[in-house]
């Protein structure tokens, strides 16, 4: 607004594409434009493009052959398929589906649908950093659970779930569990074989990919009741014409993502801890959300008592920086994020946090910038709060 | 989302504090739904001499805050009581649909501060 600076530290909401991958899917917008179904030359090209991606997309994830990936339009519909696709082809075996309290909208939504049409739902508690309550998924776990879906780590909060421990207890009871990878997947190493996960969500923007593609990966022997019935593609479990040029850049986002995981995820980690400490430190009745290691490398949640967030990141914004808030005015609810409510925090404090991602491009100095006008921003508005103590402002 | 005139407002509130010896103080909303707002009135020969606000809430909360302080000084009580939420987002050039309701408070606060007066000089005319 005031300034031409941006600083883009919201990551979550949107990334830019890797010029790589943008690189890679031109030629799919152009000259091999054909689609796999077709014989001749030209479908086959295709037909080798989208096999290519999805080994490439199997391969990031461990996953024990390319067929156990499906592709999809993205994190929501992989998370409504693997829900519905789930509950429906097995309801004979049960009804009961088991989530968490802080799960993504994607994921939520599909399981309270179904409690209305005759499933039996469950959301499991978490601790204050967030964690599966994991006496409680043992306790209500029972021989007629199909479905036991976990987020992988939190796209909030930040915090990476048990995922190994979470699968023993599911597999202990014959149950199927999906694991919502969309904002872990690419950047931290998951390995489905290792750790149990029967269904997983990934998402291609969340890795530098193209919009509006993601994945799930089924494991094999599992059966889905597909959703969207048509020519049959992706083994007639999603049907509709591949988005070519879209798979083809996930594809290579993920190649990439596989090459530079554990480099970028550490100098990420080192950042994240900078800039926590920078937004903590400086000032009083300020709080980190979520765990302070076991959590994403991008994800920086913080809080500041007797102020709200959406004026903070208004605040900063005009600055040039971007943030996202966990407050009900930046949502089309006016409830704070369920999220930082099921971990324990009272409304006011929900309101007042502030929620950071980094990406790739992000630098030291961008971090300090973003810390250095913290104080300030803070300062005016705890003045015009009427929550403020007295002594705060003095 | 906003006007520039509500960023203007949220940059430059006009008239924010307290009024230590205020003659009304009005305060609505909840912390919980994240808007909470005081208006405090000094109140001379009928109108509101000095007007201030405080505010916990977001962007239009600040805003609408600041601009019914603008809109209520020098004007009588009466006047005062006329003005509308409406009012308030019309002058900011308006707000988003969903913070009409939520942050859209400041007419309410200040409604409450005339009637805080009034039932403190209803309770001196008592005392006398």
């Amino acid at each position: 607004m005031s300034t031409t600076r941006r600083i883009n530290l919201d990551h979550s909401a949107g990334k830019q594409v890797d010029p790589r991958v943008t690189e890679a899917m031109l030629p799919y917008m152009n000259a091999y434009c054909g689609n796999p179904s077709s014989l001749h030359t030209l479908g086959q090209e295709a037909k080798r493009a989208l096999e290519d991606a999805r080994a490439k997309v199997a391969a990031l994830v461990d996953a024990e052959k390319k067929e156990s990936i499906i592709f999809t339009s993205g994190a929501t519909e992989s998370n409504n398929l693997a829900i519905k696709g789930i509950a429906y082809r097995y309801k004979d075996r049960g009804t009961r589906l088991i989530t968490s309290n802080v799960e993504h909208m994607s994921v939520v939504n599909p399981i309270k649908y179904l409690s209305t049409k005759g499933f039996e739902t469950l959301f499991l508690p978490v601790d204050k950093y967030g964690f599966v309550i994991l006496e409680k998924l043992e306790k209500e776990l029972t021989d007629k659970t199909t479905l036991v879906s976990i987020v992988y780590a939190n796209g909030e909060i930040g915090t990476v779930e048990p995922i190994q421990e979470i699968s023993k207890i599911v597999h202990s009871k014959g149950a199927y569990l999906h694991v919502d990878g969309t904002a872990a997947c690419g950047q931290i190493p998951i390995d489905v074989k290792k750790e149990g996960i029967d269904l997983l969500t990934v998402s291609s923007n969340d890795m530098y990919g193209p919009k509006g593609v993601g994945a799930l990966y089924v494991k094999e022997g599992i059966r889905l009741e597909p959703q969207l019935h048509g020519g049959g593609q992706e083994r007639g479990i999603r049907s509709g014409t591949e988005n070519l040029p879209g798979i083809v850049g996930f594809g290579k986002a993920a190649e990439i993502a596989k090459n530079e995981i554990s480099k970028e995820s550490a100098r990420l980690t080192k950042l994240r801890d900078r800039f926590i400490d920078g937004l903590l430190k400086p000032i009083p009745y300020s709080f980190l959300n979520g765990h302070p290691t076991r959590r994403l490398p991008d994800n920086v949640s913080v809080r500041y008592s007797f102020i709200e967030g959406e004026s903070m990141l208004l605040s900063l914004d005009l600055e040039g920086v971007f943030a996202s808030s966990g407050s009900a005015c930046t949502a089309k609810t006016l409830e704070p994020s369920h999220v930082l409510l099921a971990i324990g925090l009272k409304h006011e404090e929900a309101h007042g946090s502030l929620m950071f991602t980094l990406g790739k491009e992000n630098t030291e100095e961008d971090v300090d910038f973003a810390v250095s006008l913290m104080p300030n921003i803070v300062k005016r508005l705890r003045a015009m709060s009427p929550l403020t103590p007295k002594e705060l402002n003095e | 989302m906003y006007t520039q005139k509500v960023m203007e407002h949220f940059k430059n509130p006009r008239n924010m504090g307290e009024i230590s010896d205020a003659d009304g103080v009005g305060t609505v909303g909840n912390p919980v739904c994240g808007d909470l707002m005081t208006i405090y009135i000094k109140v001379k020969d009928g109108r509101l001499e000095d007007i201030k606000f405080k505010t916990f809430g977001c962007g239009s909360a600040i805003a609408t805050s600041s601009m019914i302080t603008e809109l209520a000084k020098g004007k009588t009580l009466e006047e005062g009581l006329k003005i509308t939420r409406g009012n308030v987002a019309d002058e900011l050039g308006g707000l988003p649909p969903v913070k009409m309701h939520c942050s859209n408070l400041a007419a309410d606060a200040l409604h409450a501060a005339i009637e805080d007066y009034r039932k403190r000089q209803k309770a001196k005319e008592v005392n006398k």
